[in-house]
Formats: C-alpha cells, sequence, structure tokens
C-alpha cells in the first residue's frame, strides 16, 4: 500500500508566553485505504495534528507530506490547489452554506478545482445518493436533520474521491444514534476504499476502527492496528 | 518538484455565484445597504437628468421664440429729464440693412377699467398702450381669441387684451363682444393675446390703435420700445449699431436688450442650483459608500465560518478576495442600477409635468453604475483583505 500521509517529527508550537507545543514530534504514516481513529483528551493537540495534515497550518517543524507533495516545498496557493483536489474536511459543525440546497453545497466540494457547475452537481447528485440522501437533493439546509447536515458535508467531502478525508469529531454535535449511522457510513466509505482520519474524543468509535492512534501532550501514546472481525 | 497541477481555480461563473452568497442569505441587509447607494446616485441622475432636460426646453423655446429680437427702450437721462425715443427713430431702424422688421408700442396716458363704475384708483396695474399693428408678427406672439388691430379695427375704439389683463378684467371669451372702458370712451375688445413668454409687460397691457390713440385720447408720444427683427448672424452688429441710429445725438440714452437673454441667465442661476444638488448627491453616495464598508466588515466577521471552509475546500487568498470585493461591487452596483433607474423615473415624472422632452445624459447613466462600482470597490477593498488574512484554522474555530 502507497503512503498517502506522513508526518515526521512535527512539531506545532504557538507563539504565545509561554509558548505552547501542542504537537511535540509526531511521526506516522497514513497509508491508502486505511480508517485511522485519532483519540486523546481535550488539549492533546488532536485537532491541531488534523490542521496540520490538513495543511490548514504549517508545522513549526518537521515534515509532514499529503499525496506525495511535501508541505514545505508548496506556496500558500499551492497548499490551497492541494486541498482542492486531494483533501476532503469533515467539521464538527458541518459548515454548510445556509439557503442553498443539499445538492448545491455538495457541489462546492470541487468549487475551487475549476470545474463548471453542471458537471459538479451530476457528481453531487451520487455522491448525496452514496450517503443516502437522494430524497433530499432540493432541501436547504435549514430543513435537514443534525444527521442528514453531516451526512451532506460527507457528500461534500468524498466529492472527485479525494486521496485523504479528514474528518475533525464527525459525530460531536449529533445523538448517539446519529453518531451511530455517520460511523457505519464512514466505514462503509472505507470499505469502497477511501482513506479516511477520523479525530474523536469518543473511544468506542475510535474501538472500532481498524487502527487507533492515542495523542496526549502532542505526542502519540499508542499506535496501533487491529484485526477487527 | 513540479506543483503545475496543484492549481485553484474557480470558474468565473462561480466567482459571481460566490459574490451572491452574502446577499442570498441575508437579502435584507443588501438591499438596506444598497439603498444609500441608490439614493446618492439617483439624486445625481436626476438632478443631470432635469438640468439637461430643461436646458433642452430652453433651447427649444429660443428656437421658437428666436433669439434676433431686440428691443430699444429709452434710458434715464443723465442730467436732461425723462429720456425719450426721437419720433422718427422707427424709421430710422426700419433703414439697416440686416433688420427684418420693426414694430413699436406708445404709453398712452390713460387707465383701463372693466366697466366706468370702477373708482379711477383700481387701475388693476393695466397699461394701456398704442401700438403699430405688425407688432405681433414681429414679437411673435400669437392671438388666443378674435384677432388681432388691424387697418380698419385700429381707427375705432377697439382693443386687443393681453393675457394677463384679460385675466385680470375677467374677460376670457369674446361672446356677447364685451366692451371695457379706456380713458373716457367704450372700447370693444376684439382679441386676447396669448402669453408672450418674452414680454410681461405686454400681458400686462391693453392695445389700442395709433389713430384711435390720438384722436379719442388725445396722446401724441414718441414711441417707448421699439421691437427689432434682425436677421440672426447679424443681431451683434445690428445692437451695436442701433443707440446711434435711434438717437444720433445721444447714443447713451438708448437701452437695447435681447429679451432671450434673460432666459440664459436664469438657466444659468439654474446651473449653480445644479451644482449644490450634484454635491449633495455625492455626500449621499459618500455616506452609502461608508455603510457598504460596514456592513462589509461586519459580514466577515460573521461569515468567518464560511470563510475557513472555503479556504479548506482549497479557496486561495485572492478568492476570498475576489468573493468579498465582489460581493461589495454587487451591492453598491446594484444600488447604483436602481439609483439610475430611480433618477431616470423622476426626470422623466417632473419634465412631463413640465411638458419638457425627457432627456437624461447617457454620461449619467454610464458614470453613475461606474461611480457605484468604483464606491463598492473601494468600500470592499479593506474588507476582503481582512478576510483574506484571516487563517483558515483561526477562520474554521469561530
Amino acid at each position: 500500500m502507497s503512503t498517502v500521509l506522513s508526518l515526521v517529527d512535527t512539531v506545532k508550537e504557538y507563539p504565545l508566553t509561554p509558548p505552547v507545543r501542542a504537537l511535540a514530534g509526531v511521526t506516522l504514516d497514513v497509508d491508502q485505504g486505511e480508517l485511522v481513529a485519532v483519540v486523546g483528551p481535550s488539549g492533546s493537540g488532536k485537532s491541531t495534528m488534523l490542521h496540520v495534515m490538513g495543511t490548514l497550518d504549517r508545522p513549526t517543524s518537521g515534515e509532514v507530506s499529503v499525496a506525495g507533495y511535501r508541505v514545505s516545498d508548496l506556496s500558500d496557493a499551492e497548499l490551497s490547489g492541494l486541498r482542492a483536489k486531494h483533501i476532503g474536511f469533515v467539521f464538527q459543525a458541518f459548515h454548510l452554506l445556509t439557503g442553498y440546497s443539499a445538492l448545491d453545497n455538495v457541489a462546492d466540494g470541487l468549487l475551487y478545482t475549476g470545474m463548471g457547475l453542471d458537471e459538479r452537481r451530476d457528481l453531487a447528485l451520487s455522491a448525496l445518493d452514496r450517503v443516502g440522501l437522494s430524497h433530499r437533493l432540493d432541501h436547504v439546509t435549514t430543513q435537514l436533520s443534525g444527521g442528514e447536515g453531516q451526512r451532506v458535508a460527507i457528500a461534500r467531502a468524498i466529492l472527485g474521491g479525494p486521496t485523504i478525508i479528514l474528518a475533525d469529531e464527525p459525530t460531536g454535535n449529533l445523538d448517539s444514534k446519529t453518531s451511530a449511522g455517520i460511523v457505519d457510513l464512514l466505514h462503509d466509505l472505507n470499505r469502497d476504499g477511501a482513506t479516511i482520519v477520523v479525530v474523536t474524543h469518543d473511544l468506542d468509535i475510535a474501538a472500532d476502527m481498524p487502527r487507533e492512534i492515542h495523542l496526549n501532550d502532542g505526542l502519540v501514546v499508542s499506535d496501533q492496528t487491529k484485526e477487527l472481525i | 518538484m513540479a506543483n503545475g497541477q496543484l492549481q485553484s481555480e474557480l470558474h468565473p461563473s462561480d466567482l459571481a455565484r460566490t459574490a451572491t452568497v452574502g446577499a442570498r442569505t441575508r437579502p435584507l441587509r443588501a438591499a438596506l445597504s444598497a439603498l444609500g447607494i441608490m439614493i446618492g446616485i439617483g439624486a445625481m441622475v436626476a438632478v443631470l437628468g432635469l438640468s439637461e432636460s430643461s436646458k433642452s426646453e430652453l433651447l427649444s423655446q429660443l428656437e421658437r421664440l428666436g433669439t434676433n429680437l431686440l428691443t430699444v427702450t429709452a434710458g434715464a437721462g443723465i442730467g436732461r429729464g425723462e429720456a425719450v425715443l426721437p419720433e422718427e427713430s422707427v424709421d430710422m431702424v426700419g433703414r439697416i440693412g440686416p433688420v427684418e422688421s420693426t414694430a413699436y408700442v406708445v404709453d398712452v396716458a390713460a387707465n383701463a377699467y372693466r366697466t366706468d363704475l370702477i373708482p379711477e384708483a383700481q387701475t388693476g396695474g393695466i397699461a394701456v398702450m398704442a401700438t403699430a399693428l405688425n407688432l405681433l408678427d414681429t414679437i411673435g406672439g400669437t392671438v388666443a381669441e378674435g384677432v388681432f388691430l388691424d387697418e380698419a379695427t385700429s381707427e375705432f375704439p377697439t382693443v386687443v387684451l393681453g393675457a394677463v389683463t384679460a385675466d385680470r378684467l375677467g374677460i376670457d371669451s369674446l361672446e356677447g363682444s364685451p366692451m371695457i372702458w379706456v380713458g373716457n370712451e367704450w372700447f370693444t375688445v376684439v382679441g386676447i393675446l396669448d402669453t408672450l413668454d418674452l414680454h410681461p409687460n405686454l400681458d400686462r397691457s391693453v392695445l389700442i390703435g395709433e389713430a384711435v390713440a390720438g384722436s379719442l385720447l388725445d396722446s401724441e408720444n414718441p414711441p417707448s420700445t421699439i421691437y427689432v427683427r434682425a436677421q440672426p448672424e447679424d443681431v451683434v452688429a445690428v445692437a451695436n449699431v442701433l443707440p446711434a441710429t435711434v438717437n444720433p445725438e445721444f447714443p447713451d440714452q438708448v437701452n437695447v436688450t435681447r429679451p432671450t437673454d434673460t432666459l440664459e441667465a436664469q438657466e444659468a442661476a439654474d446651473d449653480t442650483l445644479t451644482g449644490l444638488f450634484l454635491g449633495l448627491g455625492a455626500v449621499a453616495l459618500l455616506v452609502g459608500g461608508v455603510g457598504i464598508a460596514n456592513v462589509m466588515v461586519i459580514s466577515v466577521l460573521e461569515r468567518r465560518s464560511e470563510i475557513g471552509l472555503r479556504r479548506a475546500l482549497g479557496a486561495t487568498r485572492r478568492h476570498i478576495t475576489y468573493q468579498f470585493l465582489g460581493e461589495s461591487m454587487l451591492l453598491a452596483g446594484a444600488g447604483g442600477l436602481a439609483g439610475v433607474l430611480l433618477g431616470a423615473l423622476v426626470t422623466a415624472a417632473w419634465a412631463s409635468y413640465q411638458g419638457w422632452d425627457t432627456l437624461v445624459p447617457v454620461v449619467a447613466i454610464v458614470g453613475g453604475i461606474v461611480a457605484a462600482l468604483a464606491i463598492g470597490a473601494i468600500a470592499g477593498l479593506y474588507p476582503a483583505l481582512r478576510a483574506a488574512r484571516l487563517s483558515p484554522t483561526e477562520a474554521l474555530r469561530a
């Protein structure tokens, strides 16, 4: 399997007084087709790691590579292009555009690739079908339930088949039953070949995932790959 | 590593779509912020349109009236008592080459009353004048009712009333052959004039024949006003030689005026007002621009998470700048367009009320929209750059 994401001795410091070291030297690889859970208490550096993995933030030191590109070699504009073409994000707060239909929210997933709206809508149709929302295409976001909203956000993330999908507490705003549905969907997508990293504080969700990375104080304290039945 | 393929791109039509996100999610706010620009541009377009329409009205009025009419009156003689125009001056003027026609009126020392029972002091401000028979042709006047004086009627006690006179005497038709009391005689009204744009003194007069003035009212005065219609290209030359022609002895006692100059002077005064209103419009525009800048700053603060999402989706800083700059220009441009329509509408309404042709200058229409867009760009620049400077992680935390 090829490596799609790698962190080598990655440090992220915030220049406060005293400086806050959110990542204290993390080294890990994610291979294509993996489903990885990143768990840890709040303040352990989970979200910082996800942002660094997603090139939304540059590391203070160390090396980050995504989809074969070394982040330190790329300009800010090129990092934007990398995100547009290779990385899909799912956020705890969904971040859907209010007043726009589910279909157009999903179509925005490839907005910054230069693809025309009609083509993106065509892809969005099948992505919404994939997450089980083919009956909610024209509903605006305010008409969707929380679980449906997150499914729309996931459809947006998988649009165009990105190299890696990064999910930041995707079930953080949902009740347990809805959460289970979202987690099942992530497993399904992974079985279809998507590479997914899920940051979560929910140990049960992490326990069901094939690989579980525990963070504490900005360091990897355990990284185990399990044989799941 | 070659990274040419790592280029974020935004389809031009999508750039336009992202610029409308704000207006679509908060239409009322967008409309209110565009309102200021609309009022400013509307005021400026209306002012320019009205000024243009009234100018064109003036030009057609001047064309109708002809700018080649000169009036000659006696000025005040210094130390020589009241100046008069010499008796023979009308003939003298008629002999100037480029003069097409001349006419004159003579003040008659009498008053006109509706009946002989009206107290003598109640003159109603009506002047009695003896007139040359070609007066109407020379000054370009028309008759509203009846006829003007001719060879026959001017021998008899008949009168033609100016428009204001007719109104003051309460005579609006010739039915029943109305008569009025002039001097100590009854005169039959044979005609009522239309309002004369350039000769308000004739509007307030009663016109009688010269012969009658001499025989019945015992009036043998020299002409008080001479009207001179000259060939248009020689008007100035004629005006220059008129004083010496009319009164070779005392040319400085002769006043020569061109009545249409008054209209042009009025128009020049209107220009000053136009400037004032344009200034007020510019202030409204400025305030509108500040309003848009304000709304955009708030919008950027409120939409931090959207900005974060867009950065995560692959938007570059430039895309974010364009989006908010575009939104600001869209608001201002919409306001400008609405303002141009409003201004044109106001112009059309006022012009049709005044009976003018509606004329909205193209420069006002194009200039209005361009000015609005420029204001939108200036107002949106700082908020847009601020949005673009936001770090993606910071924006997503909001």
